[in-house]
């Protein structure tokens, strides 16, 4: 048996969500574990201490193309006869997760939350958030997207070396025009605090009570459904059944009254904090902890408390 | 095409949490592909041509298939099956697919978010696939495409086929007035039987989250004591 991890890398530096995937499959216990990556890497020490055995690193391929890439992926997994891939569930993880599992001809599930049990099923997050669902992979070869947030890293040191594999670099249909980077913003999904704004706000004048906050707890910032629908804030902010789910370990939600819809996309959350004037918002029921009062005169006190610990 | 439950629905399950327990249900058509229509129909009128709506589905889907219709889509086709998962949707609308221009999935459905089919079909046709898209152009068979990426969003180039998946941006939905859903009960809504291929996965149980224990309230005038209190639980 043996596993292979892409571990997506940033600026040259694995992602904690990159790491959380090989740590994951150093947990299945199902065999040896391969990394790779591409291009600019922190090295082998990094991986070998949380389980693989061994790190592939392909050539840098420019702009990330999922076809060009997913292919490249394919044809390792292949070279080294492996029967799991595993891929983190982020918007580049799940471009290429399904075309490795159909390059592969393997069964795919995106979403998941759990190791496989003793009978081989997977949890994976359904409905949005509002439920969970025990799926079992059928094929000989298994593509998992596992969820940020979902899986300590744990240290579980192996002794590991460096792997050549020969890949074909495709062609790749697309060009890129303009990449257009949030810098210095951290991604919603992989987000261990988030700090998210809802009508209570007021208005998109009034944002700079959710990013001094969230500076603080060097959190990513999120908004409602109607925050969007207004245009206060961009729709790549919008966590809910129609935007992102998120699973961050706390999520502290400011003048939201906690919609069904919202609940959906935010419920995973470890600990969730909400803070509206409203004693009756329903969001209180799904809340760790509650503030009942004027986000006006909360959130700057908040933040200050912070400052000052 | 997806058919999902609407989404102020509360999820339940049957049948020893084996099936999802429609009671009192309202299906609708799942709202990224809503966005998948509405600017399939503004490509096909900037550029000629029509668009089809495709699904995998039991009968039970044919009044949401008939509410595509009066969108706009010319025609539709069912395959008659059950959805077991995505690759075996994508396994069934891929022979379909080929014969077209351009598919546009949806990013997920609301119900079991595996946002798979885009990159499936991408991979069955051997077409360029491009996923959570916020703006398309298509010009002299060139698609200009704008789509999300993990911090941040880029903007492509690629020649058709395509397949690409709606992401919220995309463009507002179009509703259906008086004069097009009377028009769409003409439509050709053809049934088509299911092509054999091999069940990737199997669905067993579900279950719903933990129920939360109760909420810890903090006086509004002592916002430090909730600082206090999460630092004791280790939480930041």
């Amino acid at each position: 048996m043996a596993i292979l991890v892409f571990v997506e890398t940033q600026d040259g530096k694995y992602k904690k969500a990159g790491l959380e995937a090989v740590s994951y499959a150093a947990q299945m216990n199902a065999g040896e574990v391969t990394a790779l990556c591409i291009g600019e890497h922190e090295g082998l020490d990094a991986v070998a201490k949380i389980g693989a055995s061994s790190l592939v690193v392909l050539p840098d391929m420019g702009h990330f193309d999922a076809q060009k890439v997913s292919s490249a992926i394919s044809q390792v997994a292949s070279n080294l006869n492996v029967d799991t891939v595993v891929i983190s569930n982020s918007y580049a993880g799940k471009d290429i997760a399904p075309q490795i599992a159909g390059q592969l001809k393997a069964s795919l599930a995106t979403n998941v939350v759990s190791l496989p049990n003793a009978q081989g099923e997977v949890t994976r997050g359904v409905y949005s958030g509002k439920a969970f669902a025990q799926v079992k992979l059928n094929g000989a070869k298994k593509v998992l997207a596992i969820t940020p947030n979902s899986f300590d890293i744990l240290d579980n040191t192996q002794t590991a070396a460096m792997k050549e594999v020969d890949v074909t670099i495709s062609e790749g249909g697309v060009v890129l025009k303009e990449l257009k980077k949030v810098t210095g913003k951290i991604p919603l999904t992989e987000a261990e605090v988030v700090i998210s704004g809802g009508r209570g706000l007021k208005g998109p004048e009034n944002w700079n009570l959710v990013e001094d906050l969230a500076d603080e707890l060097n959190a990513a910032t999120a908004c409602s459904k109607p925050v969007s629908d207004m245009e206060w804030r961009p729709h790549s902010e919008h966590v809910g059944q129609t935007g992102i789910t998120i699973k961050p370990n706390l999520y502290i939600a400011i003048g939201i009254s906690g919609a069904i819809q919202h609940l959906a996309g935010v419920s995973s959350s470890k600990t969730i904090v909400v803070i509206n004037k409203d004693p009756e918002a329903p969001f209180f029921k799904a809340a760790d902890y509650g503030i009942v009062g004027d986000a006006f005169d909360v959130i700057p006190k908040l933040t200050e408390a912070l400052r000052n610990n | 095409m997806s058919v999902v439950p609407d989404t102020t629905t509360k999820i339940a399950f049957t049948d020893n949490d084996t099936k999802f327990n429609t009671d009192g249900v309202t299906f609708i058509v799942n709202p990224y592909d809503e966005l998948a229509l509405t600017k399939g129909l503004e490509i096909a009128e900037a550029n000629g041509g029509t668009v089809t709506v495709c699904h995998v589905g039991s009968s039970s889907s044919d009044a949401a298939i008939r509410k595509a219709l009066s969108i706009g889509a010319s025609e539709a086709i069912r395959i008659d099956a059950e959805p077991l998962d995505s690759q075996f949707v994508a396994s069934q609308i891929a022979p379909i697919a080929k014969e077209y221009d351009m598919v546009i999935t949806g990013r997920e459905s609301i119900d079991y978010n595996g946002g798979a089919v885009c990159g499936l079909l991408g991979a069955e046709l051997n077409w360029p696939s491009v996923n959570v898209v916020t703006e398309i152009a298509v010009a002299d068979r060139k698609a200009t495409i704008e789509h999300d990426i993990d911090g941040g969003r880029e903007e492509l180039e690629v020649n058709l086929p395509v397949v690409v998946s709606a992401q919220k941006d995309l463009c507002e939905p179009r509703i259906p007035n008086m004069k097009s859903i009377m028009q769409a009960r003409m439509k050709p809504l053809n049934v088509v039987p299911a092509i054999e291929v091999t069940q990737q996965s199997e669905y067993h149980t579900y279950d719903l989250p933990p129920a939360k224990q109760g909420v810890k309230l903090v006086d509004a005038s002592d916002p430090a004591a909730l600082v206090e209190m999460l630092k004791l639980e280790k939480i930041i």
